[in-house]
């Protein structure tokens, strides 16, 4: 019995380890290209570290192809995404859970609808409404578009959280004269702090890395997000891999950031979703 | 008094709700009754007016094309292995880390990194990886386990090209998959299972005549959207074959895109994305069909 269990113990440790390396392989690789020079791109055998290592890669995409601009493209995209959505699918979640009014199951329903279909599908409707909106290569044509692609989900996770916070206090505070607006301002909301935590996370990601969409709306080369200017900088560069890693990475930056700051919500996140067992 | 508490929040709720539906009504409901109305139209993308309604005509081209076949073939094949793959993955993942082990959360946390990098910068990885002269794999399969005698040309070839997509989608995913499985396996009372191993069942019957049934609303969920984003799979496809060789590896979206935006003809585009979303609702509707009633009962 202590020795099977032993045995087990081996074997998982093993099988974690064989992941590792396989998730491991491809991030050290794209990591140490961002630092060869040009020549030795495609030198085999791979080496752990190049040698010689340069900046080089960083220094040209941030100083050449705009990857400035894209970055700060793509930065308020994101912060406008983010804030909108938060503002408008939490005040959605509001009404759903704590308002009375007609027609509230059919019109969840319309919303739960968003969830449903595949949003690549509406990318002809929402082009051509795009440019009918003078919203073709804006960047509010990226962040209306986004908002709305992410309302239905957020609002489902934040319409569960607000129905979690305890109506007696809301019934104190009607009794006071307080308005929903106060509920909501005052009460629902500072109380609601993890589940808006994972919203910002999600609308975050969804917006920093977004391309398909991006990729149609967006014309003009000083409009461009990052993943845009990423791709294409590849496949104008077909060979210069240094340099769209180096950029690359200074894309990721953002990301692991908000990873690292909001961990503990990215598996709250997941069980807030709905999903129990 | 009660009514007159309803009435009084029409107004509010109104408010709370408007900016909320009217982008829904703009962006996503409009949209959604506009593309099916193109889809039955030769559409003229400058002057709308002039398009010509052609009936079924799109759908039909569509049905009858090669190249929509193969791009079904495509998507079919990806979501599948994907799916499959993706899905015992990380649940062996979830099992073994769900035990006490030492070092738990940083695996946890180093299997869930390539799940935050962007879809772009894997695409681009893979392809890079995949290189016919000089990628990482080919040097691996020929000079490390030589496998292969000379380097294999994988983006210039029709079945190949559809590796590295699946090998991205596979390693991508599977973190998210664990992290799923983990929350699933966590809701699984421990009473239950320190019971059957009382009463003599093994690790293996524990885990198909317990843990498993146990999870049958986790396993739903992921199927559902696993497959899901298999079909409607796009950037990977976009930037790693691009289509290429002739247009025999497309997903259905990106053919979808190709007939769109390089092509102008959006009532074909709208007819393929139309045939997507049909297959997409019947398939989800047979997927909970099958998966809310257990096995055997």
């Amino acid at each position: 019995m202590k020795k099977s269990r032993l045995t087990l113990r081996i074997l998982s440790y093993f099988i974690l380890l064989l992941g590792l390396g396989v998730v491991a392989v491809p991030i050290w690789y794209m990591v140490s290209t961002a630092f060869k020079p040009q020549t030795m791109v495609f030198e085999l055998p791979p080496q752990i570290w190049p040698n010689p290592s340069t900046l080089d890669n960083f220094v040209k995409a941030l100083t050449t192809d705009h990857f400035g601009l894209y970055f700060w493209n793509s930065l308020k995209v994101t912060l406008a995404t983010t804030t909108l959505t938060v503002l408008v699918s939490s005040m959605l979640a509001f009404a759903f859970a704590r308002l009375k009014f007609p027609g509230k199951e059919i019109l969840f329903y319309v919303l739960l609808l968003g969830m449903m279909v595949p949003p690549v599908m509406l990318i002809i409707p929402q082009f051509i409404v795009a440019h009918k909106l003078d919203l073709y290569n804006n960047l509010w044509g990226l962040v209306l578009v986004y908002v709305t692609m992410n309302i239905s989900m957020q609002t489902f996770l934040l319409r569960g959280v607000f129905e979690d916070v305890p109506r007696d206090l809301e019934e104190a505070a009607m009794i006071d004269g307080g308005s929903p607006f106060t509920i909501f301002t005052k009460i629902v909301l500072p109380l609601s702090g993890p589940g808006l935590a994972v919203v910002v996370i999600n609308s975050f990601l969804y917006s920093w890395e977004e391309y398909t969409w991006a990729n149609v709306n967006i014309g003009d080369s000083i409009n461009r997000t990052l993943p845009i200017g990423i791709a294409l900088f590849q496949s104008e560069h077909l060979t210069e891999w240094g340099q769209v890693f180096a950029a690359s990475l200074i894309a990721l930056i953002p990301v692991v950031l908000i990873f690292i700051l909001f961990q503990r919500y990215f598996v709250q996140g997941i069980s807030t979703t709905g999903i129990k067992g | 008094m009660r009514n007159s508490k309803a009435r009084n929040q029409i107004i509010p709720a109104v408010i709370f709700l408007l900016p909320g539906f009217v982008l829904l009504g703009v962006f996503f409901i409009g949209p959604l009754l506009y593309s099916f109305r193109i889809s039955f139209f030769d559409w003229n993308f400058a002057h709308p007016d002039r398009s010509v309604f052609v009936g079924f005509t799109n759908y039909l081209t569509q049905l009858k094309s090669q190249i929509f076949h193969r791009a079904v073939l495509n998507t079919a094949v990806y979501t599948v292995i994907t799916v499959a793959i993706k899905m015992t993955l990380g649940f062996a993942i979830a099992v073994i880390l769900n035990q006490s082990l030492r070092g738990r959360t940083f695996f946890r946390v180093a299997y869930y990194l390539p799940v935050i990098t962007s879809w772009v910068i894997v695409s681009l990885l893979f392809t890079y990886m995949f290189s016919g002269m000089g990628g990482l794999v080919n040097y691996f399969l020929k000079d490390v386990l030589h496998a292969i005698s000379k380097n294999i040309m994988w983006l210039a070839d029709d079945i190949l090209a559809l590796v590295p997509v699946v090998l991205v989608d596979i390693w991508k995913g599977v973190g998210w998959a664990t992290v799923i499985f983990l929350a699933g396996l966590q809701g699984i009372p421990s009473e239950l299972l320190e019971a059957a191993q009382v009463d003599g069942a093994n690790r293996w019957q524990r885990l198909m005549k317990i843990m498993l049934p146990m999870m049958r609303g986790t396993l739903v969920f992921l199927l559902v959207v696993l497959v899901l984003g298999g079909l409607n799979a796009y950037v990977p496809f976009q930037l790693i074959t691009r289509g290429a060789p002739q247009d025999l590896t497309h997903s259905i979206l990106t053919l979808m895109y190709r007939a769109t935006f390089s092509r102008m003809d959006f009532g074909n585009g709208a007819a393929i994305s139309y045939l997507l979303t049909i297959f997409v609702f019947v398939l989800s509707l047979v997927q909970l069909k099958l998966l809310r009633k257990p096995a055997g009962e």
